[in-house]
């Protein structure tokens, strides 16, 4: 009898097989319409690609890859989503201040996440290139990803909490939302190429971490697994999102010598639009986390000047600098969270989330982490403000305030080398005078002027008539705002009524 | 040079992965937050495939990382053994 021949054995496909594989033939040259046709936006912005074959997804993500890991992870965050509202987790988190942290990230943060499905949907239809175009609707399918599992994991807390329930609405009319809303429809409204070093670069490589990383981190100190499971959940799509961030940057400068002036002045651009718009994650982690991991200053000396020194220590073999006016944000560390903290104090009666004056406890570990900055300037302010509200004349802002065109935040930045003066900077444009919260916005305002004029201020509208009508009221009802219950101080708030209730039903029935 | 970072979640597989990177990379510095776990290392960062598979007394595939990372810092080049972030010294290259 004759053997049997031997089982030949196919060989499996390497990882680098398997992306050329999926890859190939996937950017060919059209012929029934011409290229310039097909993809019309590629050219207008300046930037010049020789060989768009030179870019690859370092990472090598195959469909089949793709669809594999993406559902392990949502697997692996329902069953945490259902475990911690069968167990009525929010009763664990360590205080019901912390879920105005919350409030603002899902009317703040998650309407971006849906903004950066349809960027990316956009974008990945209209590059030349298989490498990014492919890396582009990957990321599209993420950040829809990371929109409804956070919709899906803070509706837990909207059963219990105020201020929850109308992000959406509340995302495209909210005076204070209108600083995320303005900062993402800015960059969707650019070319492809600046949309990417808007958001994969600036905000996901230099910027997210900041978000993503001790914030979430945070939110697991202080007993929330649920938010930190999804945190960590869409922040495992962001190492490759801010791999795509670096590698379309390297891809630009490295195709065209040309390419680096354009990048160069939308790294300058875009972070300082990311920093100003992360005034209102500096917050969050000073002032919003009962327990707190690390102040706001170390967050950024870690993330953004020790991070940011590698990585344009690397870039700078392509002639890329740091951005322009890191070392504002240098100075401004120290001040940054206090100074945006006391704006949504003064306007508590038209914020979607509760605020309060830090305790004495809080205090002290303000004035450890800022030495400089905190006895000198805020304590004092803090201390007035108490007294105020002890004898009755809670302290509220009754003037509207003026805003950044740029940034849209209101004035109540300072100057980098005086925290006792505010920063104003004006600039006019055919006839009429605009106004900026610093240089950085005012530079970016005179640049592209005929973008900016066109800003929806919510300040300016308000005044117009355009927001529901003249009072207060009449503008949070047209924000979807329950007035005397979203509103005002967590102190004698229906949230902190129910949260001392089940603190009093917990110290009664110990388990 | 500069210092390029990973960083993990604290997961069980993610605990076990730090172990394999610390294993592999004695100059790496690790540091241990609620929840995730930093590793910064002076210019590079290999995690090798074997290493992980050792410590987990299972196969892994490298695209498994997916599940466990948060963050990284550095240029990222993965092949089917290794996963190596590296800040590149020396001049540009061009693209041919
Ligand atoms: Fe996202
Ligand atoms: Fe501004």
């Amino acid at each position: 009898m004759n053997a049997m021949p031997p089982l030949q054995k196919q060989r499996k496909l390497s990882l680098k097989e398997r992306y050329a594989h999926l890859t190939r033939d996937l950017g060919w040259e059209t012929t029934y319409q011409p290229m310039d046709k097909v993809f019309p936006y590629v050219a207008y912005e300046g930037i010049k690609i020789h060989d768009w074959d030179a870019w690859e997804d370092p990472f090598r993500l195959t469909m089949d890859a793709y669809w594999k890991y993406q559902a392990e992870k949502e697997r692996k965050l329902y069953a945490v989503i259902e475990s911690f509202a069968q167990n009525n987790g929010h009763l664990n988190i360590t205080d019901a201040r912390y879920v105005n942290a919350l409030k603002l990230f899902l009317t703040g943060v998650s309407p971006l996440e849906y903004s950066a499905h349809r960027g990316y949907a956009h974008v990945g239809r209209h590059f030349v290139g298989a490498g990014p175009r492919i890396a582009c609707q990957m990321q599209a399918i993420d950040e829809l990803r990371h929109a409804q599992t956070q919709i899906h994991t803070m509706s837990h807390y909207n059963k219990f909490f105020d201020g929850l329930h109308d992000a959406r609405h509340m995302h495209d009319r909210v005076w204070y939302l209108s600083v995320p809303k303005s900062f993402f429809e800015d960059a969707c409204t650019a070319g492809p190429f600046e949309f990417l070093t808007a958001i994969s670069f600036s905000f996901e490589y230099v910027l997210t971490n900041l978000l993503f990383v001790p914030f979430m981190s945070g939110a697991a100190y202080n007993g929330d697994m649920a938010t930190v499971t999804f945190g960590f959940s869409a922040q495992s799509d962001e190492a490759r999102h801010m791999t795509l961030g670096l590698e379309i940057i390297k891809f630009m400068l490295e195709q065209d010598e040309g390419n680096v002036p354009i990048v160069q002045r939308w790294i300058d651009k875009w972070f300082w639009r990311g920093y100003r718009l992360l005034s209102l994650v500096s917050m969050m982690m000073d002032y919003m986390l009962p327990k707190r991991i690390m102040s706001w200053a170390e967050s950024w000396e870690m993330y953004f000047e020790q991070a940011g020194d590698a990585l344009f220590e690397d870039l700078s073999r392509y002639g890329i600098r740091k951005p322009k006016y890191h070392e504002v944000a240098a100075k401004e560390k120290h001040r940054l969270s206090h100074e945006v903290w006391s704006i949504f104090y003064n306007y508590t009666q038209a914020a979607a989330f509760h605020t309060w004056l830090p305790s004495e406890e809080e205090m002290t570990w303000l004035s450890a982490k800022y030495p400089d900055t905190f006895d000198k300037y805020y304590r004092p302010r803090f201390k007035a403000w108490s007294e105020m509200a002890a004898e009755g004349k809670r302290f509220y802002n009754q003037t509207l305030p003026q805003l950044c065109t740029t940034c849209q935040i209101p004035m109540g930045f300072t100057e980098p080398d005086d925290p006792t003066t505010i920063c104003f900077r004006s600039a006019e444009y055919k006839g009429e005078r605009y106004h900026f919260c610093s240089d950085g916005c005012k530079d970016i305002f005179c640049h592209e002027p005929e973008k900016y004029v066109q800003s929806w201020l919510p300040v300016h509208q308000i005044y117009m008539g355009n927001c529901g009508g003249a009072e207060v009221k009449d503008v949070l009802a047209w924000y979807h705002l329950n007035f005397g219950v979203d509103n005002f101080d967590y102190e004698g708030s229906p949230d902190q009524k129910l949260w001392d209730e089940w603190q009093a039903q917990k110290a009664a029935n110990p388990v | 040079m500069s210092k390029v970072s990973i960083t993990l979640q604290n997961t069980d597989d993610g605990r076990q992965i730090v172990d394999a990177i610390v294993s592999d990379n004695p100059a790496a510095e690790v540091s241990r937050m609620p929840a995730l776990t930093k590793i910064d290392c002076e210019g590079r960062l290999c995690l090798k495939r074997e290493t992980i598979e050792e410590r987990l007394g299972r196969s892994f595939d490298l695209q498994e990382l997916q599940l466990s990372l948060i963050s990284l810092a550095g240029n990222v080049d993965e092949d089917d053994d290794s996963f190596t972030l590296a800040w590149e010294a020396g001049p540009a290259t061009k693209n041919a």
